[in-house]
């Protein structure tokens, strides 16, 4: 373990006002609200990040515009952008991503969680990583692994 | 009892031996304790002390850091500058150094916790310190060079402090040692003012009409504005010169005033100019003279820029309307310009009450705004006229609106605007509000300050600008209703018109006057022409009465006669018109008129209702449909009203229908004391019509049973009827019977009669719809009962009760087999079976449309709980006893009706015994899409039972049931609160105890993550905390 933090000082961003949604009120008792970039958003934009007291929102790991989603063909594509290239806790944001968004979205969603390009060192190696089933579940099989990413996901429960 | 020697004494010896600094901080605290009380109560024996006590004082207190013993020791020297106020004594000659003891202080750094367990905060330590600052003039010379220098500190807080400070330390101070510094604080002022003037949104306009344009004060720029206004209270001649001869300000003026448009403005000159503004407002707004001195200072160089000095010499005004001739639209002087009138005004409606003819005398800045006045009304006119042709930036029409609207409430007995320039104005506006199209900013705008300048004329008596404005504006807008353009929406029309009227009584009855007109001509057009566009017309119309015009009226609680005679008036147009027809949407203006009804009705005294029942009445017996006559023997109407009964609602002539319902409208409203005529007429009238399916009698029924008096005095009134004979009719005729020998009696009489008639060819469709009826009526008539908190009501549910338990009572069948065979008598039950039901809905929910506070119901407290306690075990033994699932059915509808409308404090006390048999009725009601508001009303119940603490237990018992059901309303199709809802009960759920509810998370986590592909986005977000707070309470791996 290295001792000191990666990025001891990161640049911190305000946080964007969060959008209420102006549904209408009488609106059709049966008409489909489709999953959305805001409402992905609105899942992680609270998870904390690793190594600091601050939000991936805050930290601008993760924008509203780097999400993809596909409600028709259940398919949603995560990019986020560490804050230094080489940061190692790359691969714990990509987790705590994947973990949230598999326990928010329906099970017939397919997530996809990468690295924006060029914005660290070893990209594909994290994310062949990140989107491997096997090694996500022996990931999650470490109980200190897991404690991490629990606590980084407790504010999104708030 | 210490003598004054001794206090000397005392303090001596303390002065010579105490080293207060040295010791612990409890007993600092107790030295200064003592300390202070010697100054307090001996003060004369401690003073003799001289320079000691002072030098005492300072050693004392020198270098103290705790907070608790900080506010002590600064009163000490608040008291201490009492105690030696001369300029040469003790004090003079340590001045300096007290305060720079003091002074280390300023500003105050706290740095302890809100939780702390002492409660002194920052803001107490500063206001002491602050009274110490100011205790004594002597400080001067310390104090404003250090509140100076930290003006200049980076730290937001220090110069919020020094402001303050200032503005509390130039007071006592006085004027004479303030002089010197002057300059100085000007300076620093105007930095402040200027430079933290802005740091949000520069015109938050987006927010719905805002009243000072959005000028986002933060605290800086608010402490330096009150320290400004002190200053120059203090010393007005300095400071203005200061503000008037500054070349930075010269030099602002002149940069917000170069270029013309609003948003060519630079973001920084828009702030100077928004601070300029205030600036402006504030100092003028101080007294006459200060306005006096800004107005010449500032209003000549704005009529210039803005063009308007050259024609000033002609007083005549331009036609409006002509484009603007004038210079450009310069916006900062068109800003600066308005604030600069706004305040001046607000200075003489401030001044008035003080004396309007000394401040009259001294002013010469009206005679300036008076030979402008003209040409700056027609400027700021045809400002707005063009940018109503044309897009305008928002705060363009801002500062128009604002200027004409000051410049039309400029109280008249200061009268620098003449008759012709206020008229000219509401002209203008008025122009605007009727080629307003639609919802525009200078629409709202206007039409806020049409109404502003009512309010104003309205309060300052102003007879002779009442007049104009009441024909300019009132008047005009007024005759708009019935005018037929098409520029205006209706509904937008009746907004203004209501808004206008209740800007001041006058206005307001005018505005009535013309609604009535409005309303009694469209109302012959569509009564007896069946004019549809009319008719389309008149809904909005009575829709504003009722929403507007009324409830003012409900307010001031006035004018009741106007109301009365709006009343009487529309029965004389029902007496007057025989051909009354109604054709298309007849329903729904039978339903506005009839709110209105009531709702005027219910506003009137109960003499006027008398005077309107009475009325009502007479034209409802002269209708030939209505033949009331004194009650006949009760046996034979029987037979007569037998014949009516197959007469369905169709049957009514659109008149009658009419006439019987603003009847039962009027009858709803009475006061309880108001007397009826021919009660037992009236009842008796209003139960033949309910059978035939008439809602509003059966309300009208419940109403009259509901306020008529138990007992009369004497027979004053011949015809008046206590509720016990009322009551007696009611049974007499047999809707239902109190002897209840014959299960299903009222049915019986029914059927009889319906059996005699079977050559009309009656169906028993038909004869269900009659029961339905009856129940309807019985439900409404209950409810009178109930709510007064009469036993009797106790024969209706009863008589209720048996309808929903009889479909396996075979002693009623063979009526039905006589009638229709066998099958016909098994589809017909159903139905009445679910109208018995449902008249516990009736009984238990509060009605909009009458039997409530607003018409005048007699309430007993607490009725709901008490019928509560008595239903519940009769129901829930009914429940278990009724072996027929229909009947169950039908129970756990009653049931749930009950429930589900009574307090919830009253359910939980009972909710062991109640939750599994709500949690069956729940799922009864889920089946049907139309129970889904039933359905939703029942788990709100279950919620607030789980929500609240002594339901707890019941909840923990029964936990597994609970969490069935509501894991099955989690799929629930029809109505997506019911899904959200049962989520949020789910995670209240998950904290009961473990080894409750650990069972059942496999089930629940399952079907959660359905829910998670909920259509509703609402309930999926729910749904991801529900799972989590399941999911997270054993293993915490990806799935469960």
């Amino acid at each position: 373990m290295v001792s000191g933090l990666i990025n001891a000082n990161p640049v911190v961003y305000e946080r964007k006002e969060r959008r209420v949604r102006t549904a209408p009120f009488s609106a059709d008792e049966y008409a489909v609200e489709p999953i959305d970039q805001q409402e992905i958003f609105d899942h992680i934009r609270d998870i904390k990040d690793p190594e600091h007291p601050y939000s991936l929102e805050e930290l601008k790991v993760v924008t509203e515009d780097a999400i993809e989603v596909d409600d028709k063909h259940s398919h949603v594509r995560v990019t986020f952008t560490p804050t230094v290239e080489h940061c190692s806790m790359a691969t714990v944001i990509g987790l705590c991503l994947r973990v949230k968004l598999m326990r928010s979205l329906p099970s017939r969603y397919k997530v996809d969680i990468r690295i924006a390009p060029g914005t660290h060192a070893t990209e594909a190696a994290v994310n062949k990583q990140l989107n491997d089933k096997e090694r996500v579940a022996a990931a999650l099989e470490n109980p200190n692994l897991l404690d991490m990413v629990d606590e980084c996901l407790a504010p999104t429960y708030a | 009892m210490v003598s004054g020697s001794d206090a000397r004494l005392v303090g001596q010896s303390y002065l010579q031996n105490l080293q207060v600094q040295s010791l612990a901080q409890h007993d600092r605290m107790l030295c200064f304790e003592l300390l202070e009380c010697l100054l307090d109560r001996y003060s004369d024996a401690v003073a003799a002390l001289g320079d000691d006590l002072v030098y005492g004082i300072c050693e004392a207190i020198d270098g103290e850091k705790d907070p608790r013993c900080l506010m002590l020791t600064f009163h000490l020297v608040e008291v201490l500058a009492w105690l030696f106020p001369e300029p040469s004594g003790p004090l003079a000659s340590f001045a300096g150094d007290i305060f720079e003891i003091l002074g280390c202080y300023f500003p105050i750094h706290f740095t302890h916790q809100q939780g702390d367990d002492f409660d002194i905060k920052r803001d107490d330590l500063s206001r002491a310190l602050m009274l110490a600052f100011s205790s004594s003039p002597l400080f001067e010379p310390f104090a404003i060079p250090l509140l100076l220098e930290k003006l200049s500190s980076s730290l937001p807080l220090a110069k919020v402090d020094s402001f303050r400070y200032l503005s509390h330390c130039v007071l006592k101070y006085g004027v004479d040692r303030m002089g010197k510094h002057a300059k100085a604080i000007w300076s620093s002022l105007k930095d402040a003012i200027f430079t933290f003037s802005l740091q949000g949104n520069i015109f938050s306009l987006a927010s719905d009409l805002p009243d000072t344009m959005g000028f986002e004060e933060n605290d800086i720029t608010k402490e330096a504005l009150i320290c400004l206004e002190k200053v120059i209270l203090q010393n007005d001649g300095i400071f203005l010169s200061l503000i008037v001869d500054d070349e930075d300000v010269e030099m602002i003026l002149r940069s917000v005033t170069i270029s013309n448009s609003y948003n060519s403005l630079s973001v920084e000159s828009k702030q100077k100019l928004l601070a300029f503004g205030r600036i402006i407002v504030v100092s003028a707004k101080i007294s006459s003279s200060s306005c006096d001195r800004i107005f010449h200072f500032l209003f000549p160089r704005l009529m210039d820029i803005l063009g308007l000095s050259s024609s000033s010499l002609s007083l005549e005004c331009i036609p409006y309307g002509s484009p603007v001739s004038f210079g450009q639209l310069n916006f900062g002087a068109i800003y600066l310009c308005t604030e600069l009138l706004a305040a001046c005004r607000d200075l003489i409606v401030g001044s008035e009450d003080i004396a309007p003819q000394s401040v009259l005398m001294q002013v010469s800045w009206c005679c300036l705004l008076q030979r402008f006045s003209g040409p700056l009304t027609t400027f700021l006119s045809s400002s707005l006229v063009t940018s109503m042709k044309q897009e305008n930036c928002d705060a363009n029409i801002y500062s128009g609106v604002k200027g004409l609207r000051t410049l039309a409430t400029f109280p008249g007995w200061f009268l620098p605007i003449s008759k012709s320039i206020f008229e000219n104005i509401l002209t203008v506006f008025m122009s605007i509000l009727t080629a307003g199209c639609e919802e525009t900013l200078l629409w709202k705008l206007s039409l806020k300050a049409l109404v502003q300048i009512g309010t104003f004329t309205e309060k300052f008596h102003d007879s002779e600008r009442a007049t104009s404005y009441m024909n300019i504006v009132v008047g005009k807008i007024v005759s708009s209703i019935s005018l037929d353009d098409s520029s205006m929406p209706y509904s937008l029309k009746l907004d203004a018109i209501a808004e206008i009227g209740g800007s001041g009584m006058h206005f307001m009855l005018k505005v009535i006057q013309g609604l009535e007109e409005a309303i009694s001509a469209n109302f012959f057009e569509a009564s007896s022409k069946g004019n549809l566009k009319s008719v389309e017309v008149l809904i909005p119309l009575l829709e504003c009465f009722s929403k507007k015009v009324l409830p003012w009226f409900h307010k001031t609680s006035l004018f009741e006669d106007i109301v009365f005679h709006f009343v009487i008036n529309i029965w004389n147009q029902m007496e007057a018109n025989t051909t009354f027809n109604i054709g298309i949407k007849a329903n729904e203006l039978l339903d506005v008129t009839m709110m209105v009804m009531r709702q005027a009705v219910a506003d009137c005294s109960e003499k006027n209702q008398g005077l309107i029942v009475q009325k009502a009445y007479n034209i409802l017996s002269s209708s030939a449909s209505f033949s009331l006559k004194e009650p006949m023997p009760l046996s034979i109407p029987l037979k007569t009203e037998g014949l009516q009964l197959t007469q369905n609602l169709q049957d009514f002539s659109c008149r009658d229908e009419w006439l019987i319902s603003l009847f039962a409208s009027v009858i709803m409203a009475l006061r309880p004391q108001t007397c009826l005529p021919d009660v037992r007429v009236v009842l008796e009238l209003f139960m033949s019509v309910v059978l035939k399916g008439h809602v509003p009698a059966a309300q009208a029924l419940g109403s009259i049973i509901n306020k008529l008096p138990a007992t009369i005095d004497s027979v004053e009134v011949s015809r008046a009827c206590t509720l016990e004979e009322a009551m007696v009719i009611i049974s007499k005729m047999n809707l239902w019977s109190v002897n209840g020998n014959s299960s299903f009696r009222k049915c019986n009489v029914i059927c009889k009669s319906v059996e005699n008639l079977t050559d009309l060819d009656i169906s028993a469709n038909n004869n269900a719809m009659v029961q339905t009826n009856v129940l309807v009526g019985l439900a409404w008539i209950g409810k009178g009962l109930l709510m007064r908190g009469h036993e009797k009501v106790k024969d209706i549910t009863m008589t209720l009760l048996r309808c929903l338990l009889s479909t396996i009572n075979t002693e009623l069948l063979p009526i039905q087999h006589g009638l229709s065979g066998n099958d016909s008598g098994q589809d017909m039950h159903p139905l009445v079976m679910k109208s018995a039901a449902d008249a516990f809905h009736i009984l238990m929910s509060d009605s909009e449309i009458c039997l409530n506070k607003r018409f005048h119901a007699t309430v007993r407290p607490l009725y709901k709980q008490h019928f509560f306690s008595i239903m519940m075990p009769i129901l829930l033994s009914s429940i278990t006893g009724s072996d027929s699932s229909i009947t169950r059915s039908f129970l756990y509808r009653a049931f749930g009706h009950v429930i589900s409308n009574t307090p919830l404090v009253a359910v939980i006390t009972e909710c062991k015994k109640l939750i599994p048999v709500l949690l069956d009725s729940l799922a009864v009601s889920s089946v049907d899409i139309l129970d889904k508001d039933l359905t939703y009303s029942l788990l709100l119940v279950i919620s607030g039972i789980i929500m609240d603490e002594n339901g707890r237990e019941a909840v923990t018992e029964n936990a597994h049931i609970i969490i069935n059901c509501l894991v099955g309303l989690l799929s629930y199709p029809h109505m997506m609160l019911v899904r959200e809802t049962a989520i949020q009960c789910l995670v209240a759920m998950s904290g009961l105890p473990h080894v409750r509810i650990y069972p059942m998370r496999t089930q629940v986590l399952r079907a959660i993550s359905k829910a998670l592909d909920d259509p509703k986005r609402v309930v999926r977000q729910e749904a991801v905390r529900c799972r989590q707070a399941w999911a997270s309470m054993a293993s915490r791996s990806l799935y469960f």
